[in-house]
């Protein structure tokens, strides 16, 4: 006990600072940040078959963005706002992972 | 009849019998050579025992009886029929650990890489039928590389005929599996159905996707062991509840677990010799008197438990909670432990889905459950609120209050909050409810009570912070105690630490023949 001294930590559990060691679970784990209107993640992995805006178009909400291929399924990315495509991040072809930012669009 | 004639008749039977028999014998070394030298050579390459050789280091010598030795496989299309896969592929039967019956399957990894055909499928279901009747223990040994595809749907059939066995059989016979090679796809949820799930490093390998359908499909580069290795379903996944460095010491583990359950839910553990805890430990000095200070839970049980012997379960995964078996007075008993050394032994997704499984086993199986809480409360933070720790949670209130075991809790330290209701409390139906002197028992830590219940005089003070250590001091003294809830008939007893071995063993003797009626139901609804 007295040798793993060394890794115990200060952990706040309402109000209270406790003595402890963290799990390696703990330490990995996601840190929560908001996502921006207008930005457009993936929600499963695979490829970008066809992309169907150019930045600086205008897209209303509900217009299709880009065609992704995953889980042998077409999938049909659709604006989740109206504004203005400002930049991609992906291309034709590329194949990507969940959570993986695609494009930004400037909310009108 | 001349009498030489008839003696010469008989000399002709004795020759055909021994014929018979040396042609059964001939048949078996068939069988027993698997996949033949060449594919044992490279099993034992990758330090691997074979499936009867598994079967033979686990089970009691000369126990072993096999079945199914000759079944042939069901392949036609793709020049399977032409094919001859001894055993096909898995090695199935009887035999005691302990004296205990078992039935037992063990895939062969050097026939047809183990894998699963219809007929394999047979072989598993046939000797899982067979241990629900007997109402025995079964044990299956995994090492395949998954779906015969060459036999299509009858593949697919075969592991759904395993998969609903396994639902049927579940907490009416203890279920083991062992991950002894690769288990991957549909297989692995044969496993997941089970009780306990034994993996050892280097050997196992357990995932619905391998690394090279996630290379193709998302670039991800990834090592199989990092992907599905032992340490990670010991550690992150929780999917494995044993971990072992050899096959040997998993062997020798899965005997020690055996000797800890019943054989079904109409019976209790087998008794043994009772002891007297042997850990050189006070219980006394255990547990810090500062509710901040950390410690190992574990040594709190070794001073209860007989011959301070505890089997724990799920040892490296949300170790923030302790689960395992002890003997008390000789017979079996689960224990469920905050553990402060961890995440301050807080609860949180993982240490719930832990702790209330283990405590539905217990339930199923006639083991009564002692639980030592020291818990400051539920994890905060984003990813917890996200990952449904709601819902999680409510697995552990779900799954004491189901419970009709003996169920006592012991407070050490600190209940606050909803884990002092979730921690078995009195109030989820606990039979016996001590707390030692030390028990803090409260709405929520006393720096957290303090900040709300005097806000305004905290607010209104010149000099805030030392009128919030006043009130944090006037609180504590006031309710972080045991004495609140023993008022209130909450807790039965506060009890000096040293009293706690024999108050418990009193506890169990007393509630022996408990029996509890709960509404009849087709089932429950846990919070799943």
């Amino acid at each position: 006990m007295e040798t793993e001294n060394e890794e115990y930590v200060d952990f706040v559990v309402t109000a209270r600072k406790y003595k402890t060691l963290l799990t390696n679970k703990y330490k990995n784990r996601p840190v929560w940040h908001k996502n921006k209107p207008g930005e457009v993640y993936s929600t499963l992995p695979g490829t970008i078959m066809e992309i169907a805006v150019k930045e600086g178009q205008e897209v209303k909400e509900g217009e299709l963005l880009l065609i992704q291929e995953a889980m042998k399924m077409l999938n049909r990315i659709l604006s989740p706002v109206t504004g203005v495509v400002k930049e991609f991040y992906v291309k034709e072809g590329d194949k990507i992972g969940k959570s993986h930012l695609m494009l930004k669009i400037e909310p009108k | 009849m001349k009498l030489i004639d008839i003696l010469n008749h008989k000399q002709i039977i004795m020759t055909d019998l021994n014929k018979n028999i040396q042609a059964l014998r001939d048949k078996k070394a068939v069988v027993e050579m698997g996949g033949g030298e060449k594919a044992i050579e490279k099993q034992v390459a990758m330090g691997k025992l074979t499936a009867r050789e598994r079967i033979l280091s686990l089970l009691d010598p000369d126990s072993f009886h096999e079945y199914d030795m000759f079944v042939k496989h069901d392949g036609r299309d793709f020049g399977m029929d032409k094919k001859d896969f001894p055993g096909d592929g898995v090695v199935t039967g009887t035999g005691t650990i302990f004296g205990a019956p078992i039935c037992i399957y063990a895939q062969d990894f050097t026939v047809a890489g183990g894998s699963l055909g219809l007929q394999h499928a047979r072989k598993i279901t046939k000797i899982m039928d067979h241990a629900l009747k007997m109402k025995c223990p079964i044990i299956g040994i995994n090492d395949s590389g998954g779906a015969r595809i060459q036999e299509g749907v009858q593949a697919l059939a075969g592991y759904g005929e395993i998969f609903y066995r396994n639902t049927i059989s579940s907490g009416v016979i203890p279920q083991i599996s062992l991950i002894l090679g690769p288990c991957a796809g549909g297989a692995v949820y044969s496993p997941a159905l089970t009780d306990f799930v034994f993996v050892v490093e280097n050997i196992s390998k357990m995932f619905i996707t391998g690394p090279n359908v996630i290379k193709t499909v998302l670039g991800e580069d990834i090592s199989m062991e990092d992907l599905g290795g032992a340490r990670v379903h010991a550690e992150i996944t929780g999917n494995a509840h044993f971990y072992a460095k050899s096959e040997q010491d998993c062997f020798d583990q899965i005997k020690r677990l055996v000797s800890y359950i019943p054989w079904n839910n109409t019976q209790k553990a087998k008794s043994i010799e009772p002891k007297e805890p042997s850990i050189n430990l006070n219980i006394n000095e255990v547990v810090p008197s500062d509710p901040k200070q950390p410690y190992d839970v574990r040594n709190v049980i070794k001073c209860i438990v007989d011959d301070s012997d505890f089997l724990e379960v799920q040892e490296l995964w949300a170790a923030n909670i302790v689960i395992g078996f002890g003997r008390m007075n000789g017979e079996t008993t689960g224990f469920v432990a905050n553990q402060p050394m961890v995440l301050a032994g807080v609860l949180d997704c993982d240490s719930s889905d832990k702790a209330a499984r283990f405590i539905r086993f217990c339930d199923s199986f006639n083991i009564p459950i002692i639980t030592l809480e020291d818990m400051p409360g539920y994890l905060p933070g984003v990813d917890q609120e996200h990952a449904g720790v709601i819902r999680h949670g409510a697995k552990v209130l779900y799954a004491y209050s189901e419970a009709t075991v003996p169920k006592i809790t012991v407070i050490l330290r600190k209940a606050y909050g909803g884990g002092y209701i979730a921690m078995n409390s009195r109030h989820l139906g606990a039979d016996f409810m001590f707390a030692w002197p030390s028990a803090e028992i409260a709405v929520m830590g006393p720096e957290g009570a303090a900040n709300i219940i005097f806000k305004k005089d905290i607010m209104e003070a010149e000099d805030q912070e030392a009128m919030r250590q006043e009130k944090v001091k006037e609180y504590i003294e006031k309710f972080a105690n045991p004495y609140v809830a023993a008022a209130k008939g909450f807790i039965d007893s506060v009890i000096e630490p040293k009293e706690t071995r024999s108050l418990l063993l009193h506890a169990l003797e007393l509630s022996a023949l408990k029996e509890e009626i709960r509404p009849a139901k087709k089932h429950g609804l846990p919070p799943f």
